[in-house]
């Protein structure tokens, strides 16, 4: 057997995985593995709580995404108990995901993502981060700094807690949004368009035209799409259908609480995480590079692909400059970074248009609630794919099961394909560097893993 | 000479690290003074070496480690152990690392049972758990300071940016790092009228009396309101704006920053508080739920396995 090289841990991502590429006898590489090796067990200890704490406990699942938990979380519980939220609860719920994706974006786009652009793919490790680009760029940092700060400032002053929170409640929110508070959010967010709209200009100059070799390339797979659009075909990340497309274009859309009948979930055993395919393909699950069954990528990209235009005129204008340059469905994996900072301008224009609706500051924000037994399943576009939550309560309105699949799950299959893709194109004859197995990592976070 | 800082996070979320980006602008001027040598989720240092040849699993040495999130598997505890080896102060940030946090909550079953059935639910493939490769689960979740020495505390789920930023800039000029003693009632600003008239606590089902435009403090205290409010069994800490983040959004406190006294045990404690205030504990239909930050150090027991 040839050697293996170990990347152990995969860096600049929210989680915890190392990659294994085994290489043969001439080097070249045989086999890769992206290991996943954390298990926390959320599906089992929420057994047994009272449903309508669970939003305060599934939120932990993801501190760069809690909003995602606790709000999929919420709609699966008002399901479980058969309430509707009033207007103003659903809007306000809605108001605080779509600024968590703001936050989100530029988080993953200039501290995680970018160093490997800004400082360079095979500079040094010591260098190649986001304090290397606080030393080399120091404007741009301070205003990323700044930029990121009020998102998450906005949240914790409107909900409390911006990490982990608790306003989403069953049957719509625990505080109402007042007169000053709606013009405060609404100020600020028109601050956040503008730099959303910096970011994606600045990222199309220093970044993607400048790459767009290494974008064509490196760890680009064809798969089919999954995200959520709703009647109109348009791009929604709170609510909405499902849809999955296929490789070719095709799609269907069903409803998230028939997710059964198109998702399954495969089960590697070097791998803790679970791997989603699209069982209503009725091909099974194979990562075979050439001849992929039941596999289909979420989050940024995804969304872009799935969704026949966005509602909201910045960002639409955008992806007409995206799709003519891409197409559609666009296929190449660094793309992502660029779908991500499109949904960055259109988080920040949903999040003016949900503030300009003075009907946002509606009092009645809670429905009344019931425990009670029943079944309610819950989905919203997390940053990192669709995020579906499914609970079943007994009498008491307490747990009785949960299946969780989670945004980031869905792509680790294209993930294991992306790397290995990157491995074989980038390592051969025996001959490898840091440079090159920090692509292959690159690979790996254009996915925001 | 620059501060050496090494960061890891093990049976975590990563909520604490991006408490510790919520510093804020200060932050830019921070990481200029510190020396990061190690921080997974910003920076690339690999534990074997930038190829991936090494045999041992290596961090540099600092003088700061800061690591988050429990011990809750095979590698967990050996990135702690390596951490205690490597750095002269070790930091446990959060309340997984500080107290077990919510992944403790597993605690109440036999581990590899658990397991199992999470490879069992409705939409996955037959299978067995994953085996090959991935670090093998311990027998429970631990805190950290089950497994090594801690020399500071810093819990919070999330732990407040303003003490992580506090307790650096003091480690770094050599003062004593200062962190609240009391407990979240003592910085609540809500309307307390001594013993009221509740003899039973409620779910959170319907939200609270208060008016929308007046301030926290013209709002009656959740429990006397009749809400299971965990604030006098809780640390403070979590007060930004004048108030606990929880009674900002006017939901009641859960105890995310654990027991007030070291080694407290919140249920007991809660119990107490309810029993003396002559509120029926019975009526709390899940006692274990509020050790649900705190069910390391042996707190939180496995259940007997039902036949």
């Amino acid at each position: 057997m040839g050697k293996v090289l170990t990347i152990q841990p995969v860096t600049r991502i929210e989680g915890h995985a190392s990659i294994a590429i085994e290489l043969d006898d001439n080097g070249n590489v045989k086999d890769t593995k992206l290991h996943l090796m954390s298990l926390r067990g959320f599906e089992k200890f929420i057994e047994g709580r009272p449903a309508e704490e669970v939003p305060r406990i599934v939120n932990r699942i993801c501190g760069i995404c809690p909003w995602m938990h606790h709000l999929a979380s919420v709609k699966a519980v008002d399901a479980c108990f058969g309430v509707t939220p009033t207007p103003a609860g659903h809007k306000l719920r809605e108001l605080c995901q779509v600024m968590a994706h703001i936050n989100d974006k530029i988080l993953h786009f200039f501290f995680l993502a970018a160093p490997d652009f800004v400082i360079g793919p095979d500079s040094d490790y010591a260098v190649r981060n986001v304090i290397g680009i606080v030393k080399a760029a120091p404007e741009l940092a301070q205003q990323v700094v700044k930029m990121r700060q009020l998102g998450q400032m906005m949240l914790e002053r409107f909900a409390g807690k911006a990490i982990h929170p608790i306003a989403g409640v069953t049957g719509g929110f625990a505080k109402p949004m007042t007169e000053v508070e709606r013009v405060g959010l609404l100020r600020d967010t028109e601050t956040l368009l503008d730099f959303a709209v910096y970011a994606l200009d600045f990222a199309k100059n220093n970044v993607f035209n400048k790459y767009l070799d290494v974008i064509s390339k490196l760890g680009t797979i064809t798969t089919g799409f999954l995200g959520t659009v709703d009647d109109n075909g348009a791009l929604r990340i709170y609510d909405g259908k499902l849809r999955l497309m296929q490789p070719t274009g095709e799609y269907v859309d069903f409803p998230c609480s028939e997710y059964t009948d198109y998702l399954a979930e495969h089960v590697e055993p070097w791998a803790y995480a679970k791997m989603p395919y699209a069982k209503s393909w009725q091909e099974g699950f194979s990562m075979d590079l050439d001849h992929p069954k039941g596999i289909y990528r979420s989050n940024t990209l995804a969304r872009i692909n799935v969704c026949d235009h966005i509602a909201t005129p910045k960002a639409q204008a955008a992806l007409e400059e995206f799709r003519a340059k891409f197409g559609r469905p666009a296929q190449f994996t660094l793309l992502y970074h660029w779908a991500r900072l499109i949904e960055l301008v259109y988080a920040c224009e949903r999040t003016i248009e949900l503030l300009q609706d003075k009907s946002i500051t509606d009092p009645n924000i809670r429905a009344k609630v019931e425990p009670k037994a029943g079944r309610g399943v819950g989905c919203v576009e997390a940053p990192r794919g669709s995020l579906i939550h499914d609970y079943t309560t007994d009498d008491n309105g307490c747990i009785v099961s949960a299946n969780l699949i989670v945004g980031t799950t869905h792509n680790i299959a294209p993930m294991n394909m992306s790397v290995k893709q990157a491995a074989t194109m980038l390592i051969k004859d025996g001959v490898y560097d840091q440079g090159m197995l920090n692509k292959v990592e690159m690979a790996v976070r254009a996915y925001d893993p | 000479m620059a501060v050496r800082v090494a960061e890891e996070w093990l049976h975590a979320c990563s909520g604490c690290e991006v408490a510790i980006l919520n510093i804020g602008e200060p932050l830019v001027e921070l990481l200029s003074a510190l020396d990061f040598v190690h921080i997974p989720v910003l920076m690339d240092h690999k534990y074997y070496g930038q190829t991936g040849e090494g045999k041992v699993l290596d961090i540099p040495e600092a003088d700061v480690g800061i690591v988050s999130g429990g011990v809750g598997n095979e590698e967990h505890l050996e990135v702690l152990e390596e951490m205690r080896k490597k750095c002269k102060i070790l930091i446990a940030l959060g309340t997984c690392a500080t107290h077990g946090g919510l992944p403790a909550l597993l605690n109440n079953w036999d581990v590899n049972e658990a397991h199992k059935q999470i490879y069992k639910t409705i939409t996955t493939d037959a299978c067995t758990v994953p085996d090959q490769k991935v670090p093998k689960p311990l027998d429970r979740v631990y805190a950290l300071d089950e497994k090594v020495k801690i020399d500071l505390m810093i819990p919070g789920c999330p732990p407040n940016s303003q003490h992580i930023a506090g307790a650096i800039l003091a480690l770094l000029n050599g003062e004593e790092v200062k962190l609240p003693t009391k407990s979240v009632c003592d910085t609540c600003p809500t309307v307390r009228k001594g013993k009221g008239d509740v003899k039973k606590v409620r779910r959170f089902l319907e939200n609270a009396a208060y008016i929308a435009e007046e301030p926290i403090d013209k709002m009656r205290c959740l429990l006397e309101q009749g809400f299971m409010c965990m604030g006098p069994v809780t640390l403070a800490g979590c007060a930004k704006r004048g108030a606990p983040s929880c009674i900002i959004a006017r939901v009641p406190c859960r105890g995310c920053f654990g027991p007030v006294r070291k080694g407290g045990n919140q249920m007991l404690d809660m119990m107490n508080a309810l029993a003396s205030n002559g509120i029926d504990f019975k009526s709390v239909i899940d006692r274990k739920n509020l050790l649900r930050f705190s069910g390391a150090h042996g707190l939180i027991r496995q259940q007997r396995p039902t036949v």
